[in-house]
């Protein structure tokens, strides 16, 4: 049996950042990757936020392949018909290093496998894992391809649903409830149609979220980014609330995302060049699997790493720290020759210390608050019919400001606003 | 054109590398689950429909791998893998 001292499974965020760090480190590593090439089964919205990475890969960030320093933050809430939107827009955005840069994963990660590769790093393509070896209740290795590999330890980093955490008996099948679907289309657009459009200079962009009609008032959002020659639009629900009243199908709410005139005079003249589906971890904190086993560890989404904290989606920044984290476990297992779970159980107390597991931690709250139908569709129709009396102005005379705002946001309407932001101090 | 034709389109640019053999298959006898229901909803690339006779049925071309169908339906009607290595969508921009 062929044997490597680390064995990866999935050439993501999280897979790469463990090859990158232990080939650093003359670790003798392998990276499974089912797609063609590293980053062909890679998805994300995205939007890959630097700081709490940075450090963590000092050397790698120069001539990383993003595609746009991201200068504006914007909100819309949809109402059926209308919107309110609010944009931010900070010098700290600009100021380099830069704080967020758009990325599309097929390119980004295969540029990542590459520097991993040079560091000594093997990735083998086209190599699906079947299962994880279990010997004794003790990973020993993968078989892939017809062939068993044997490590010292696993990096199990094979995505949102880790068949192999499942199959290693660390995790059970998912539910509707703690995930999300992503669904997205990347439009070729012109650069200067880009910069125009989003008030941009070159190589910087915008980040937008949109609210309420996009999912029907089902749990989610639509985001839209700006790439290099291309926009990502797409959008994101929860599986549970699928096929419910409204039943309409993902693909016709992503249609209809795009049909509103406040998406498609943003991409008009733009291409479709690829359509792509996500499955997204939400559970946050409760919905963490184990982290660790013996004879293995996981990473990034396979570990459930990814949060909604409404305003900021993440995944990809956890995944790159776990990644990093793992392969420090492992080299401090090395040390002891000891690769049982008691050993690995350091990458629990590394998550434990770094700001990934202190982010689960303090966001805890998040899912339940955000849980609320009237984020989803109340509020955006309110927002919108506030500002569309305050702006009308009728045949006859016109009312004042203030019963203009009372005429919608009555005694009850404020008590429930209050209810609602007690619940949210919790976040 | 048709929504569904519409969504054929959109799948149509996308690159997919042939399956030796379907990776996903509703399991015999699950065909009118109800379960199954949120995968012809869900799917976003449209792979489930619903016949006259309530029976779902699964074509797998086109499938983007994502996973909600085993999320939405679960493992007791799906049996559920991934394809094997280097078949099914390639994602060039991801």
């Amino acid at each position: 049996m062929e044997r490597f001292e680390v064995i990866i499974i999935g050439a993501g965020l999280a897979g790469l950042a463990a090859a990158y760090t232990l080939a650093g480190e003359g670790i003798e590593v392998v990276v499974l990757e089912r797609g063609e090439f590293p980053g062909a089964k890679n998805v994300s919205g995205g939007r890959l936020y630097l700081n709490p990475v940075r450090p963590l890969f000092p050397s790698l960030w120069e001539d990383a392949p993003f595609e746009r320093k991201i200068v504006h933050e914007g909100i819309t809430l949809l109402a059926k018909e209308g919107s309110v939107a609010l944009e931010y827009s900070g010098e700290e955005l600009r100021r380099p290093p830069g704080h967020s840069f758009s990325v599309l994963r097929s390119r980004f990660d295969r540029w990542l496998a590459e520097r991993a590769e040079e560091r000594g790093a093997a990735i083998l393509p086209n190599t699906l894992v079947e299962k994880p070896l279990v010997e004794q209740g003790r990973v020993i290795g993968v078989r892939a391809g017809g062939e068993d590999l044997a490590a010292d330890v696993v990096i199990s980093c094979d995505g949102a649903l880790s068949l192999t955490a499942e199959k290693a008996g660390l995790r059970t099948p998912g539910f509707p409830r703690d995930y999300a679907v992503g669904v997205k289309e990347v439009i070729a657009l012109d650069p200067g149609k880009i910069a125009d459009r989003f008030h941009v200079s070159e190589g910087e962009g915008s980040a937008r979220l949109y609210l309420g009609d996009v999912t029907k008032g089902m749990f989610g959002g639509g985001f839209l980014y700006t790439n290099r020659d291309s926009i990502s639009i797409g959008l994101v629900i929860r599986i549970e609330d699928i096929g419910g009243e409204a039943a309409r199908s993902v693909p016709a709410l992503l249609d209809a995302f795009k049909e509103r005139p406040e998406i498609c005079s943003l991409v008009r003249g733009g291409t479709t060049a690829e359509y792509s589906a996500h499955l997204i971890p939400e559970a946050a904190l409760r919905g963490m699997g184990k982290l660790y086993g013996d004879g293995i560890i996981i990473a990034g989404d396979a570990a459930g790493l990814a949060l909604n904290l409404g305003l900021t989606v993440r995944g990809m920044e956890y995944a790159l720290a776990s990644g990093y984290y793992a392969a420090q476990a492992f080299l401090r297992a090395k040390e002891k020759r000891d690769f049982s779970a008691p050993s690995l159980e350091v990458y629990r107390s590394l998550l434990d210390d770094s700001f990934v597991l202190k982010d689960f931690r303090n966001f805890a709250a998040t899912p339940d608050v955000l849980d609320n139908p009237r984020y989803f569709e109340h509020y955006p129709e309110l927002a919108a019919a506030v500002f569309r009396d305050l702006y009308k102005v009728p045949a006859g005379s016109k009312d004042t400001l203030f019963s203009t705002v009372r005429r919608h946001v009555d005694l009850k309407e404020i008590w429930s606003i209050l209810k609602d932001l007690k619940k949210a101090s919790a976040i | 054109m048709s929504e569904n034709a519409g969504l054929k389109a959109k799948l149509g640019l996308d690159v997919f590398k042939p399956l030796g053999k379907p990776h996903i298959r509703i399991r015999p006898g699950m065909e009118k689950d109800s379960r199954l229901k949120a995968a012809v909803t869900g799917c976003p690339a449209g792979l489930y429909t619903e016949n006259e006779k309530g029976e779902v049925t699964l074509a797998i071309d086109g499938c983007l791998e994502c996973g909600t169908c085993r999320i939405a339906c679960g493992t007791d009607v799906l049996d559920w893998n991934y394809p094997q290595g280097g078949e099914g969508v390639q994602f060039r921009f991801g």
